[in-house]
């Protein structure tokens, strides 16, 4: 008995096993389809019936689209078409109201001589903002990126270069103070000073300084009023400008939050609880309507202007609230250690603290700039030409009277590619940032 | 942690030439208080660390004794009494907190590094954005302490890639980095594995060896026993007893200390 029970106590492994295949039927394709669609009967039942609906959508759809019509003058020769090649009341998108009206839906009233201005901003663009997106281009490039708003801003309204310089001048003039001051008198009265100093120059200087410029020198092309603005153009604009211009707004507001300064603290939040607390389209109709009110008489503020505000006012509010978020989940540790070495509150957040809490917020940050950038056709609500309120421009005329599906599919896809390549380039950048395991 | 303690033979040999402490006073601490809210969490606290003193403060969880070294480099706020660390004192003025901060190191439980860095780039942070040296020089002090905790070979991998005790050590490499006179020790075991604790010990051994200035919070017994030249016994916030660490193991006065002791030691 005590022999047996010695034996089955007492154990001594030889050798290690190594690591070995999983068995053949854990593996391969057909094993997949077997599991993941017909693993048991309600599952092959549910298999069969999403089979069938998804033929069922396709059935109804595809020909519409595929034996779409491109080439006719309006609604009533499309349906011509139609009915002369395809049989009476056959199923056939009108594409041919694309091919008419593609470059109002694109560029609005934008006078069609001047449209390779804002495709060169565009590219201008594109250019920019690779250095910021991606790490392989060279660091080089982010001057360009520095210059490019004004080239832009100058592509897109024209009127005399020396506008955009002087207004470029003002963030030279803040850059300047700051270098000067911080050493000196503290970084408090630096910080005071080297914003307070560019925007009395903008009020008051800026606009004298460029005419007296353009006297001297003139360089200008073609003035292109905001009026005429439209389209995914204006779409762009505005959601490319308040998209970058809420960023750095929201981050300010997510470290205000959290400030132990009281009147900073309370000045965010209640930023942040009223912008957010107020739909968008009221913010709109504030910025076309209300907003002259409060402005000194005879100041003629741009209403595109007044809604970049407006819209990146609004975003920053809700940017700051995903921030915050990602502030809160950094475990206290990080911020010790960062205070430990003897870091300044500002190196810290900019070195430790952000990094990391805008990683973990980049889905959320992300899906409000998608937000951002569709809510922007809510500006047809004042009057402003984006693509829904140019779809119904082009329903107003006789030609295309009546024509629905084929604009709104355009714009809709349009908008999807914006805004699945935002989603996709968050998923590159969540993995690229990814450090090893925790 | 009992086997050093039970058996000191077990660890190596000491090396005692460079452990001097001087007349040098490196912190004052008088009449120091600390309320978290209306709980008084330290209370009354007189010492004075000299230039070279390896202090170990033990005590039961929730004694104080973290709370007391995190005062002296204000991670904590004291609400009454006066901290002084090398000649200057720690009040309010963020200018006089940034400066303790550069030259008093800190390593912590749970270490601390900054995930979205490399190691190498974990060391250098401070050196180059608070001391204003330059990167290439700034690496160069970096690997030198990496090779002291003997950890080069790990210097361009981020600190989720590494063991605990590794992480450790890349911890206290980064405090010496900023080349600190003082070194304060927030229970640097407490959250590695038996095997590894070892590893970091040593280090910190080492580190007494050449003479640095340590307040460690730890309850490894045989470390204190080994290295320390004081061992302080805190509860309930307030200083209870100090003495060297023979006489301090040998014969406790306090029956607080008694009670901990055997506690500690006697499993």
């Amino acid at each position: 008995m005590s022999d047996t029970h010695s034996q089955t106590v007492s154990y001594v492994r030889e050798t290690m096993l190594p690591q070995a295949e999983p068995p053949v039927s854990n593996r391969g394709a057909i094993l997949w389809l077997r599991e993941n669609l017909f693993s048991g009967w309600f599952n092959i039942v549910l298999t069969l019936v999403s089979l069938y609906v998804i033929y069922w959508a396709l059935a109804h759809t595809l020909p519409w689209v595929v034996s779409g019509i491109w080439n006719a003058g309006s609604l009533s020769e499309c349906r011509e078409i139609r009915d002369a090649t395809l049989g009476e009341g056959a199923s056939a998108a009108c594409w041919a109201v694309l091919v008419d009206r593609w470059q109002q839906l694109m560029f609005g009233f934008y006078p069609s001589e001047l449209y390779w201005r804002p495709v060169l901003a565009l590219v201008i663009f594109l250019a920019a903002i690779a250095p910021v997106l991606f790490a392989q281009v060279p660091r080089g490039a982010l001057w360009f990126t520095a210059v490019s708003p004004f080239v832009m801003f100058w592509l897109l309204w024209g009127g005399s270069a020396w506008f955009p310089v002087a207004v470029a001048l003002g963030f030279v003039l803040g850059w300047a103070a700051w270098r000067a001051l911080a050493p000196m008198a503290g970084t408090l009265v630096a910080a005071i000073v080297s914003a307070a100093l560019p925007i009395v120059y903008w009020f008051y200087t800026a606009g004298p300084l460029a005419r007296e410029l353009e006297q001297v020198v003139g360089i200008g092309i073609e003035y292109v009023p905001s009026q005429d603005f439209g389209g995914f153009m204006l779409s762009f604009i505005i959601g490319i400008a308040a998209i970058i211009l809420s960023l750095p707004l929201g981050i300010l507001l997510a470290l205000g939050r959290q400030s132990d300064l009281f009147i900073i603290n309370k000045v965010s939040v209640g930023f942040i609880e009223i912008i957010r607390g107020v739909p968008l389209i009221v913010w709109l109709f504030t910025a076309s309507l209300l907003l002259n009110y409060f402005l000194p008489p005879g100041t003629n503020f741009d209403l595109m202007l007044r809604v970049i505000i407006m819209v990146t006012l609004f975003a920053a509010a809700y940017i700051a609230e995903v921030v915050r978020g990602g502030l809160a989940a950094l475990p206290k540790g990080q911020y010790e250690g960062a205070d430990s070495l003897g870091l300044s509150y500002w190196q810290s957040m900019r070195l430790i603290i952000l990094p990391q809490a805008l990683k973990i917020s980049i889905p959320g940050i992300v899906n409000t700039f998608i937000g951002l950038f569709k809510d922007t056709t809510l500006v047809v609500f004042i009057g402003l030409f984006d693509p829904i309120g140019l779809s119904n421009a082009i329903r107003a005329t006789t030609e295309w009277n009546g024509i629905y599906w084929e604009l709104f599919v355009f714009i809709g896809l349009l908008f999807f590619i914006c805004c699945f390549s935002m989603s996709r380039y968050s998923l590159y950048l969540e993995k690229k940032l990814q450090r090893g395991h925790k | 942690m009992t086997d050093l303690a039970t058996n000191p033979a077990a660890a190596r040999e000491i090396d005692r030439s460079q452990m001097q402490v001087s007349d040098e006073v490196a912190i004052e601490i008088s009449g120091m208080n600390k309320w978290y809210g209306s709980f008084h969490v330290l209370r009354d606290i007189d010492l004075t660390v000299y230039r070279g003193e390896r202090i170990v403060i033990c005590g039961p969880s929730g004694s104080g004794k973290s709370t007391l070294i995190r005062c002296i480099n204000r991670l904590e706020e004291h609400q009454a009494g006066r901290i002084v660390v090398d000649g200057t004192e720690l009040s309010s003025d963020l200018k006089n907190i940034d400066k303790i901060r550069s030259e008093v190191g800190m390593c912590f439980q749970h270490f601390n590094l900054f995930p979205h860095l490399t190691i190498l780039e974990n060391c250098t942070l401070a050196p180059i954005w608070v001391r204003k040296t330059p990167k290439r020089e700034a690496e160069e002090v970096a690997m030198h302490f990496l090779e002291k905790v003997k950890i080069p070979e790990q210097a361009h991998k981020y600190p989720g890639q590494l063991s605990g005790g590794q992480q450790q050590r890349v911890a206290i490499a980064r405090s010496l980095c900023m080349k600190p006179r003082i070194m304060l020790f927030d229970e640097p075991t407490s959250a590695l594995d038996p095997e590894m604790i070892k590893e970091v010990l040593d280090t910190m051994i080492e580190l007494a060896e050449e003479g640095m200035t340590m307040l460690c919070v730890t309850h490894e017994m045989g470390f204190a026993r080994q290295v320390a030249n004081r061992v302080i016994f805190m509860d309930q916030g307030q200083i209870v007893e100090q003495n060297e660490p023979e006489e301090f193991f040998k014969n406790p006065k306090s029956d607080r200390t008694k009670l901990f002791l055997s506690q500690i030691l006697g499993h």
